[in-house]
């Protein structure tokens, strides 16, 4: 017994050492899992508020692009309002219907929230955006982020007043993506060596592809507004491998001055998940 | 200014430039990340106890993961070249650690040769193993190896022109 008290004695610097070692390390192994945890809302809301105010002096330098970006996002949204287009003649009566569904009207499926982005990184292997809105805006883990140029990435974790994102330049994040023209459904990744482009695989080769094609977010996907570009095909490869493209795109969203952003709320996401988990529960 | 509080200061103030400064800088290239953050672990003062020096290295890296939203990653880093660090100056100078007052590694208390050994082991140590632990989760080789070379190159450069710059005194009141 004497000599395990020695022991330790005599090497508790390197059992200390060991110690913390390991603790760094099973956080880091269990990435995924942990940023649910206490430290992940701590450190979010700590590291959040000192960005943010350095955000502040920085997206000053950047104002008047920002501004432009904005104007042209305006001038297109504006096109759509109903007082700027013309409403045909019409000398009919309209009758009141009594089907309680009314047909012509649609429903809306996706609600944007404006958010500002407080910190943003493209050079490590797993970049994450941090957003100034959280859970008291509304916002929950599994939302959809999205610029004015195209899609930005995923919401993983939320805290009071800030959620950090998942950006497509991520060694995990994957979108379902197809491509505008001759569609073909893909899986667009990062390959986490140059910030600029991301890699589109699994569009089979009977699709013709060309140079400059747009590729848009799936009509299948439950968390993105079909459509949405995500970038335009720089390089096209064959993978040798399986009967599919190995394609290179350049991303729609210049993730180098990305600072403003919108979350994409689903209504119709609740619906799905019940729908879904009755199929899986059987 | 304690010894203490002069300490904490340049934590804050490394920190910032790391997170504020150093990360904003766009890529020059895939292999290139800037650190320079764990310079502070390199500075410290000679006397420091190990098992102290261990949980400020801990404490420097959770911070730095913080920010890099990597929880462990740097924190591993920096727990490895806290431990080194001893054995390293016990090789190194022929004093014992307990001998020094408050000096702090530098040119003029170690001598350039033996501080130029002392920096450029431990930047490569501590990226080294960064590196490996960022590879074991995916990447090949090559980008191993490159990423190290690169990255280490800069962090030395970072560090040096610091030391021109800053002249760092040795004794303290």
């Amino acid at each position: 017994m004497r000599n395990v008290f020695l022991f330790l004695k005599r090497y508790s610097v390197f059992i200390f050492f060991l110690v913390l070692q390991g603790l760094a390390l099973s956080m880091l192994f269990s990435y995924n899992r942990f940023h649910q945890t206490a430290y992940g809302m701590f450190s979010n809301e700590m590291a959040g508020n000192l960005n943010e105010r350095v955000n502040k002096v920085e997206s000053f330098f950047t104002l008047s692009e920002q501004n432009k970006a904005l104007r042209e996002q305006n001038a297109a949204l504006l096109s759509y309002l109903p007082s700027g287009s013309v409403v045909p003649d019409s000398s009919f009566q309209l009758v009141s219907d009594t089907i309680a569904v009314d047909s012509l009207k649609s429903y809306r499926q996706y609600q944007y929230f404006d958010a500002k982005i407080i910190s943003n990184s493209v050079f490590l292997q797993q970049n994450n955006i941090v957003l100034h809105r959280g859970s008291a805006q509304g916002i929950v883990p599994n939302m959809a982020v999205v610029g004015t140029d195209g899609v930005i990435g995923t919401v993983i974790s939320v805290s009071e007043n800030m959620s950090i994102v998942m950006s497509l330049l991520h060694r995990q994040a994957k979108v379902i993506a197809v491509l505008k023209k001759g569609s073909g459904l893909g899986e667009v990744s990062w390959d986490g060596k140059d910030p600029r482009y991301l890699v589109l695989s699994k569009i089979p080769k009977t699709i013709v592809v060309k140079k400059g094609d747009t590729v848009i977010s799936s009509p299948y996907s439950d968390k993105f507004p079909p459509g949405l570009p995500i970038g335009y095909v720089e390089k096209i490869d064959q993978d040798q491998e399986t009967n599919t493209y190995k394609l290179k795109i350049r991303t729609a969203v210049d993730f180098y001055s990305v600072q403003h952003a919108y979350i994409v709320k689903n209504l119709l996401q609740e619906e799905m998940d019940r729908l879904k988990s009755t199929v899986i529960k059987e | 200014m304690s010894l203490f509080f002069k300490n904490i200061i340049r934590f804050v103030l490394i920190l910032f430039i790391q997170i504020f400064v150093l990360n904003k800088i766009p890529p020059l290239h895939q292999f290139i990340v800037p650190y320079f953050y764990f310079v502070f672990i390199l500075w410290l003062p000679f006397k420091i106890g190990r098992t102290p020096l261990l949980f400020i290295g801990f404490a420097t890296g959770m911070l730095t993961d913080m920010f890099f939203k990597t929880p462990g990653l740097h924190a591993a880093a920096c727990v490895l070249i806290a431990y080194v660090r001893p054995f390293l100056i016990n090789l190194l100078l022929p004093k014992e650690a307990t001998d020094w007052g408050n000096e702090e590694p530098s040119k003029k208390t170690m001598g350039s040769m033996p501080y130029a050994t002392y920096l450029i082991f431990l930047t490569l140590l501590h990226h080294f193993y960064l590196i490996l632990l960022e590879w074991m989760q995916f990447g090949s080789f090559f980008y191993f190896t490159g990423k190290l070379i690169a990255t280490s190159l800069v962090s030395i450069l970072l560090i040096m022109i610091t030391d021109l710059f800053l002249n760092r005194k040795s004794k303290l009141r």
